[in-house]
């Protein structure tokens, strides 16, 4: 009776309808719009948050396995690979990666796989399009999504995964990884080439039918299979197959799209994206809500059965072989601001927070070890903390093509050096993200091939061992090293001038000034002088391709869970500067070059660690970069959310996700029952303002009148 | 006053251009085409061509004021400033540069900024101009010296601090209402509740102590010595002659901004989650959108203009002697 009672209650602060209260919905908060959701241009973590759970590319990461793995999303079996010679002979897979001329993917995609209902999919009696053409007097009665009334599905085909890496190359549709694609998928250039001078004759915006314009590098061989070419040999491209880009985009859906009327009503599929996956986008307003419901047509997916030992025992095993997705609907809320999502947080409106510097300290407490915990307060909730290593790095770069802290010899090298050990990161880690964040002792951060914990991944220029731990080097070694660059005392040898570096940033608002101060100070302790060069995005992506920097301020995302993602960055050909790479220090170490090379092609292994070991030793001893940190993710989840693994490169984890809403329902109703009692002061107070007024009022007449 | 209304119409146009031209060119001053095209394509793997097509997608290929390849007048109607100067001029406000049309974002916005406005701007006037009242009918007394120091201290205190203060006190400590939130139609009467009376709390110092400067001068008239002296009570006085008189000033700081309404407030909405206007602006200057930033400073002009249209007509209203030539 209690439960139920529970359950039905109504509190007053409730944001949700009514309707929703023990429902099966998840509540999410979401801080800044998408700025894209059509597949093919969406690229950042916003984005993702909605179109991995709508979208399914051939591959996506297994949900429990580490390191990560990939495994078929719609695909009978994983890709088959071969590589063929310039002759277009076939060559084993372990053969020299320089006499693979091009490598061939045959992808089998899963019969019986079918859309989510859409409006392009409708058929008319005659088994026509019912939405193409727009008919003149449908279109002046739709106006919102809601308006239309027809709705069909139809099966995943090849066609549609083929159709999207073509649409990739469209300069109708401009896609961010374009570039990058261009020096792989074999014709890509020429297609775009080729598609640019249709689209000119047509007008930029109209419908052009990919269809009728082959690409070799991506062909239909079946309704289910289809085939990509490659040049060369480029394994990490199995990774981009787990990501949006390369997720099936329907023909018939394109041309709905295109259709007049449509942009108009933000009818595009920027705005409601088609997919085979768990969940649909039934609601897209970024200005307040976004609203995922199950997908009626979706395949079935089971809980994984295995996973890492560990997992069992933490009860990430306990839904093994269930269906997915969980959770019936998803509701993603704009919040601005910190503390009412925090607060809304706290009073079970939200099930997952992160945790911002504001609300750290009534968050997280400490152990004697400085382990973080959840407070008190919030244990007697049943929150519980995640805290994983996100795959990224937060460095400062030296511009290694500047005359004072780049290029090779051994006195610019000293110099780079030294300020490394000076500017210490376990102190910024401490200020400024309260604890959360690892030291970085190399690019690579952890959960990464390559990447070591403790003394053995131990950077020995910056760091040295102490009873078994890793120390920084005092700074007598740093001014050591400085006196070897030739500024003994912060002052050139030569001229006695003081060493002047400047400091390029994109901090604004009112902690940028303690971000500099710390900078300035940490170079303070070698009496080098800092002019900070604080500048908006464009400026200082202008300063950076110009290589006009001596050190700045940078980080990098992965794209995917391989060190070659992070290594690349350091891969001389991929200068900035020369060739408007992801290089930004300009780095340039033909030795370096060589084992990259080597690196890239091997799979994961003792000989790749081997390369990737004598990588890092080349960094750290050029230190292009001070390894600032990987940060690390705080993530709380309430009690009725059942055990959860965070998963920091899979996007499409929603459909992992389990609650319990009956418990929710029982919480929200404890933790918000109203307080009244100021109300009625609030009304006495008026009250008595009232009757104060009366009573002067009275006296003044009585005075008159006297 | 048709005559009037004509001529004020036609100063309309060159003010609107003269607006635009100056959008046009602080906005292109700091950002040019190709920052705009890398803010959008994002940090990774941008090409040069990517660049070019994004700009030729959205209509940032031509020159922005004069086109020196086109001959004749051509060479500055073929330019970004003209095509674009003259779709708003038609209230139409294309797509932003995301590709989202704003008309529809206009529409779908601008109610659920009216609801929070509107309500605050009505009732804050009624309270002020009440509270305003009974401090001058109460003058040199303990109460009016009471009121001008509460007003004194609520001047004081930042509007972000009644936010917040209110957040925590009435949603989060006593849970009578949400925090943050909005939902479209009759339900929303739940989550706006707390705004307006923040906003409302919010102008009430500032409100009141003008309103009752300006009734204060007022009472000092002849006119009332004359209905004083009539044997009217004070309570007359002050509503039919008193506050009759002092409209005139307060139509021109009300009415003037009642066509703003519609704009919003970028606080309120962001700490409360109502999907308005408010930060519509800021959010596109973030994002260098100019097609946002050129429709919303286009349309807040208009709504400008149409405010002092409108006190002009509030004028007549309020005091019959005043006529337009």
């Amino acid at each position: 009776m209690m439960l139920l009672t529970g359950c039905t209650q109504r509190v007053w602060n409730d944001p949700y309808p009514n309707s929703e209260r023990v429902s099966n919905i998840l509540y999410l908060s979401f801080l800044e719009r998408p700025k894209h959701l059509d597949p093919a241009q969406a690229y950042s973590a916003d984005a993702y948050a909605l179109t991995a759970q709508i979208l399914e590319p051939p591959l996506q990461y297994h949900y429990l396995k580490r390191p990560y793995t990939l495994i078929p999303q719609t695909l009978t079996a994983m890709p088959t690979l071969t590589y063929l010679d310039a002759a277009g002979k076939s060559l084993p897979v372990t053969v020299n990666p320089d006499l693979v001329a091009e490598s061939v993917y045959e992808l089998h995609v899963r019969p019986g796989i079918y859309y989510q209902p859409h409006p392009a999919f409708a058929r008319d009696e005659t088994g026509q399009p019912y939405y193409l053409p727009w008919r003149t007097t449908d279109r002046s009665q739709i106006h919102r999504w809601q308006d239309f009334k027809h709705f069909g599905t139809r099966e995943l085909t090849a066609d549609d995964y083929v159709y999207e890496i073509k649409r990739l190359a469209s300069p109708q549709v401009n896609s961010p990884i374009f570039g990058l694609m261009s020096g792989y998928i074999v014709g890509f250039k020429a297609y775009e080439a080729m598609l640019a001078h249709v689209a000119n004759k047509a007008g930029p915006n109209d419908y052009l039918d990919l269809r009728r314009y082959d690409l070799p590098g991506a062909q239909v061989l079946d309704r289910y299979t289809y085939r990509i070419r490659l040049h060369g040999k480029y394994p990490q491209f199995l990774y981009w197959l787990a990501m949006p880009f390369f997720a099936p985009v329907p023909p018939e859906v394109d041309a709905f799209y295109h259709q007049t009327g449509m942009a108009k009503r933000n009818f595009s599929l920027d705005w409601h994206p088609v997919g085979t996956g768990p969940y649909q986008l039934t609601l897209m307003d970024p200005n307040w809500r976004m609203v995922l419901e199950r997908n009626p047509n979706f395949h079935g997916e089971r809980y994984p059965s295995e996973g890492e030992p560990g997992d069992a025992a933490a009860g990430l095993l306990h839904d093994a072989g269930k269906p997915l997705p969980f959770v019936d609907k998803v509701v993603f809320s704009l919040e601005k601001e910190v503390i009412p999502n925090w607060n809304k947080f706290l009073q079970g409106y939200y099930d997952f927070s992160a945790i911002s510097s504001d609300t750290f300290a009534q968050a997280i407490t400490p152990d004697a070890q400085g382990q973080p915990h959840p407070s008190p307060a919030l244990q007697a909730h049943g929150i519980t903390l995640e805290t994983p290593t996100m795959p990224a790095v937060g460095y400062v770069g030296f511009n290694m093509l500047d005359s004072v802290v780049g290029g090779y010899s051994a006195r610019a090298r000293a110099l780079r050096q030294a300020i490394s050990i000076a500017v210490n990161y376990e102190e910024f880690i401490s200020i400024f993200m309260n604890g959360r964040g690892i030291a970085a002792q190399g690019p690579i951060p952890p959960g990464i091939e390559g990447y070591r914990a403790g003394v053995l991944g131990m950077n020995p220029v910056i760091y040295h061992q102490v009873n078994g731990h890793i120390e920084r080097r005092s700074l007598a070694d740093a001014q050591h090293l400085l006196a070897v660059a030739g500024y003994p005392d912060g002052r050139d040898a030569r001229t006695g001038a003081p060493l002047v570096l400047y400091y390029d940033n994109t901090y604004t608002g009112p902690e940028a000034k303690a971000y500099v101060d710390w900078m300035a100070k940490q170079l303070a302790k070698l009496k080098i002088q800092m002019i900070s060069r604080s500048s908006d995005f464009n400026r200082f992506q202008d300063k950076i391709r110009r290589g006009n920097t001596q050190l700045f301020v940078a980080g990098w995302d992965a794209d995917y869970p391989d060190p070659e993602n992070f290594l690349f960055l350091f891969y001389g050909p991929n200068s900035k500067v020369s060739s408007g790479g992801e290089n930004d220090a300009n780095y340039r170490n033909p030795q370096y070059d060589v084992l990259f090379n080597q690196m890239k092609y091997l799979d994961n292994g003792p000989e790749r660690e081997k390369l990737i070991a004598q990588m890092l030793a080349i960094l750290q001893q050029d230190a292009p970069w001070l390894f600032g940190y990987f940060p690390r993710q705080y993530v709380l989840s309430q009690a009725w959310v059942s055990p959860w693994k965070p998963n920091m490169i899979a996007n499409n984890t929603l459909k992992y996700v389990q609650i319990d809403p009956g418990l929710r329902a029982r919480r929200r109703v404890a933790w918000n029952q109203p307080v009244w009692w100021p109300l009625g002061i609030l009304g006495g107070g008026v009250l008595a303002l009232v009757a104060s007024v009366g009573y002067t009022r009275r006296k003044r007449e009585r005075s008159l009148a006297r | 006053m048709m005559t009037y209304l004509i001529r004020r119409l036609a100063y309309a146009v060159p003010i609107l251009l003269g607006v635009n031209l100056l959008t046009f060119s602080l906005f292109f001053m700091v950002n040019t085409p190709d920052d705009m095209a890398r803010m959008h394509l994002g940090i990774k793997h941008v090409t040069q061509p990517a660049i070019e097509a994004w700009k030729v997608q959205h209509d940032y290929a031509q020159p922005l004021f004069y086109n020196a390849r086109e001959p004749g007048w051509r060479a500055l109607r073929d330019t970004l400033f003209f095509n674009q100067s003259v779709r708003m001029f038609a209230l139409d406000f294309g797509e932003s540069d995301d590709g989202r049309n704003i008309g529809e974002a206009l529409r779908s916005r601008a109610g659920p900024s009216l609801s929070i406005a509107l309500p605050t701007f009505v009732l804050g006037l009624w309270v002020n101009i009440g509270l305003a009242l009974m401090l001058v009918w109460a003058r040199a007394s303990w109460l009016d010296r009471f009121g001008i120091i509460a007003t004194v201290v609520l001047m004081s205190v930042s509007s972000l601090f009644y936010i917040i203060a209110g957040q925590y006190w009435v949603a989060h400590l006593w849970r009578l209402v949400p925090i943050s939130g909005f939902v479209p139609g009759a339900d929303s009467w739940h989550f706006v509740l707390l705004p307006i009376v923040v906003s409302v709390m919010a102008g009430v110092g500032n409100g009141t102590r003008w309103y009752r400067s300006i009734f204060l001068e007022e009472i000092g008239k002849d006119y009332v010595r004359t209905a004083r002296a009539k044997g009217l009570n004070e309570s007359r006085v002050l509503f039919r002659h008193v506050l009759q008189n002092g409209l005139i000033p307060i139509l021109t700081g009300a009415v003037a901004v009642l066509p703003l309404l519609f704009m919003g407030s970028l606080l309120t909405e962001s700490f409360f989650g109502i999907p308005g206007l408010g930060s519509y602006v800021i959010d596109a200057i973030q994002a260098q959108d100019f097609a946002v930033v050129r429709a919303m400073v286009f349309i807040g002009s208009v709504l400008y203009l149409i405010g002092l249209w409108l006190t002009d007509l509030a004028y007549t209203w309020a005091d019959p002697r005043v006529r337009f030539s």
